[in-house]
């Protein structure tokens, strides 16, 4: 009985990496088929990928930009296993980022107190604009989805309505609107390293994994959030305020969105400018599918991602088209998702036959027995 | 064995800096130690083989809007100067650091010059131009202050201004619109200008200003559909004069201005000779000219020559760096021209000085 416990186990395991290389593997022979169909040779399309992927500075560049990605993909992770479609992010860290800004500029405080302040400023606005949906969903009914598209637009109107030389911003000489500067004590630390800096909110990414695992899997909280996630009925049976679950969910999820956009604020730009990134929280979602909505498989999915972006971004510069990143990533999505149902069902249907098989031999067991008496 | 083979062939040809990437150096910084200097001379050396890199903003070649103006500065400079040329474009969600690899790649493989082409690769520029001090570089619409970056600027609000006066002088209605692509502080130079000219013109005229996107949503400048439905919006209202710094969406402002037989002012290019506006051209009053290819390809040939200037380089009035389009004669009678004329000469005496920033 052990034994075939430890065997399943072994096989889960297999079937688990089945889906993501069954993927990879998809993605990348289509890619190899759009690379030839446009006349290129895609081998060496893929050996320039890899070769200037794995430069001391690509790495830095895919590590720093993974920990951004790291993040956007845990924020929609977590409102997935609570089946709460989080497309909000976005908003969330732009607004997060900005008034984190803002506040930042303003502080003089000692080194880690200030930016303590400067991230909580962040998590704090992230899951306040959040928390809009969520309690919009909890009073109203209102689809969450809805609101957070909704609110996206408003986070960039407000922002852009903020952002302004005669408000909150100034105008450089560059021709740029940015907040004013954070102080050097609100700066956040960095590695220097062969390939450059290498940013220490690394190591805060690292930490908002481990504690997304923890929380989830090892405290009453992630279990009644999973049981809500599953079911509201059954978790309401159970004695879940699923209601409360939604918000707080929410709440949470928007509170690590506002960690997404720290990486380049504290680690890089030290303000809030035209320039700053957008469009992240879309890629946490793609990270977030990609890994399942599991910490290390959104940090597997975080880490491709750059990585494509990085070694795709080469590409243009060998005479390849720039589009194939798009190509690639799109691809490796939609293969993850077909991918997974496909691993899923094979798994199903070995089971039921194993369990098929095992209750014969038991039936026959049984009827061996029956004959002596 | 064959993939081996092809490597081996790219590093030979060596025209591509990337094969010295691939074949040497754990960083892709270390290779550049090697690549950059080498590079520089061999810009002066092969054949007056200067290579130019050039860094397209989001929209890339084909905006129908400014990277499309820096990429016809660089075809003729390709054509009549016969320099080598790469171009690499900006994706949509991009990270400044991918703006500055972007220019590291092309420094380390040896191009220069390099232009960056919008305000968005400033910092970039200033990073890149420090490491590569052989190098160098241009950057359109944005002023980075080093000793191998030369800053390419426009004068944008003399020319609409120039705008505002014709807009002023040909209303009936006294309601004028501005359609801005997105509303960044580049785009608000065209409104203060533009709305200046016309107070000055007609006290009595009110301009209403529109953009079409915010950032960082950038669509306002290649959406025809929004800029059609801003100029139709405003024409409901009575808005007989409608002039769009909109990029590619001005076209569908000028479409719904035609339709309506009100007047339109196009941007950047000389609008009224543009084949996908053949058919709205007599509706097109004027243009406000700014000539970013003139400035990519004097730059460039300046580099070839071995005078290029450092600094910032204004292109204004003054220069012809800006200025307005008179094709259209049938809509320009002589009493408007004399008007803009006038204008264009008080800016250029310095009796009037047009503003750069609205108030919003």
């Amino acid at each position: 009985m052990n034994k075939s416990l430890k065997k399943l186990d072994g096989e889960r395991l297999l079937l688990g990496l089945a889906a993501p290389v069954l993927a990879v593997v998809t993605a990348l022979v289509v890619t190899a088929l759009v690379l030839l169909a446009s006349g290129k040779d895609p081998f060496q399309a893929f050996s320039e990928m890899l070769d200037y992927g794995s430069k001391a500075d690509s790495q830095v560049y895919i590590l720093n930009k993974a920990t951004t990605y790291y993040l956007a993909g845990l924020a929609v992770a977590l409102g997935f296993r609570m089946n709460l479609f989080n497309i909000g992010v976005d908003g969330q860290y732009r607004m997060a980022a900005f008034f984190a800004a803002v506040v930042g500029a303003q502080l003089h405080l000692p080194g880690v107190l200030h930016v303590l302040v400067i991230v909580l400023v962040a998590m704090l606005v992230g899951a306040m604009w959040a928390g809009i949906a969520g309690a919009l969903k909890v009073t109203r009914g209102v689809s969450e989805v809805i609101s957070t598209i909704m609110l996206n637009a408003i986070a960039t109107y407000l922002i852009s309505y903020l952002l302004n030389p005669s408000r909150l911003a100034n105008l450089d000489s560059s021709g740029n609107v940015a907040t004013p500067l954070i102080p050097d004590s609100g700066h956040f630390f960095s590695f220097a390293t062969k390939g450059g800096p290498l940013w220490g909110f690394l190591l805060v990414a690292v930490v908002a994994g481990v504690a997304f695992w923890w929380g989830l899997s090892r405290t009453r909280f992630g279990f009644d959030l999973r049981t809500a996630g599953g079911s509201d009925s059954a978790a309401l049976a159970s004695g879940v305020n699923v209601r409360r679950m939604v918000v707080t969910a929410m709440l949470i999820s928007g509170a690590m969105a506002g960690l997404v956009g720290m990486p380049e604020l504290l680690n890089n730009s030290y303000q809030y400018s035209l320039n700053f990134p957008a469009g992240v929280g879309f890629t946490g979602i793609s990270v977030a599918l990609l890994g399942r909505n599991n910490p290390i498989g959104v940090a597997v999915g975080a880490l491709l991602w750059a990585f494509i972006e990085r070694a795709t971004g080469h590409l243009e510069m060998a005479g390849y088209d720039k589009e194939i990143a798009g190509v690639i990533q799109g691809v490796i999505v939609l293969a993850v998702v077909v991918a997974y149902e496909l691993v899923r069902r094979y798994g199903l249907r070995r089971q039921q036959s194993r369990v098929g098989r095992e209750l014969a031999a038991q039936a026959v067991q049984t009827q061996n027995q029956e004959v002596p008496a | 064995m064959r993939r081996v083979t092809k490597l081996a062939a790219v590093v030979l040809s060596g025209s591509l800096g990337i094969a010295t990437l691939a074949a040497c150096g754990s960083t892709s910084d270390s290779s550049s130690t090697t690549t950059s200097p080498s590079g520089s001379a061999g810009a002066g050396a092969a054949g007056g083989g200067v290579k130019v890199g050039m860094a397209y903003d989001i929209g890339g070649r084909g905006d129908q809007s400014f990277n499309d103006s820096a990429a016809r500065g660089l075809d003729q400079a390709k054509q009549q100067l016969g320099v080598a040329t790469k171009e690499l474009s900006a994706g949509a969600n991009e990270t400044p650091a991918d703006k500055t690899q972007r220019l590291k790649d092309l420094a380390e493989a040896g191009y220069s010059p390099i232009i960056a082409i919008g305000f968005s690769y400033a910092d970039a520029v200033k990073t890149v131009a420090k490491e590569h001090p052989n190098t160098k570089f241009a950057i359109v619409d944005s002023v980075v202050d080093a000793p191998n970056v030369t800053s390419l600027v426009f004068t944008e609000e003399q020319s609409s201004y120039l705008a505002g006066v014709a807009a002023a002088a040909k209303s009936k209605t006294h309601k004028i619109g501005f359609i801005g692509g997105v509303n960044v502080p580049l785009i608000n130079k065209f409104e203060a200008g533009f709305t200046a000219g016309v107070k000055a013109t007609d006290p009595s005229a009110t301009v209403t200003p529109q953009y079409l996107s915010q950032p960082p949503d950038f669509k306002g400048f290649t959406s025809p559909d929004l800029g059609k439905a801003a100029a139709q919006g405003m024409l409901d209202k009575g808005v007989d004069v409608v002039y769009a710094a909109a990029g590619s969406s001005g076209n569908g402002a000028i479409e719904a201005v035609a339709a309506k037989k009100a007047w339109a002012i196009g941007v950047d290019s000389d609008q009224y000779k543009q084949d996908a506006l053949a058919k709205s051209r007599d509706a097109i009053l004027t243009s406000a000219i700014k000539n970013v290819d003139v400035a990519v390809f004097d730059f460039i040939k300046s580099v070839k020559d071995g005078s290029a200037k450092t600094g910032t380089v204004t292109f204004d009035l003054k220069s012809g760096g800006v200025g307005y389009s008179k094709t259209n004669t049938a809509a320009l009678d002589a009493a408007t021209v004399a008007k803009i004329e006038k204008a264009k000469q008080d800016i250029i005496d310095g009796k009037v000085t047009p503003p750069t920033t609205v108030k919003q």
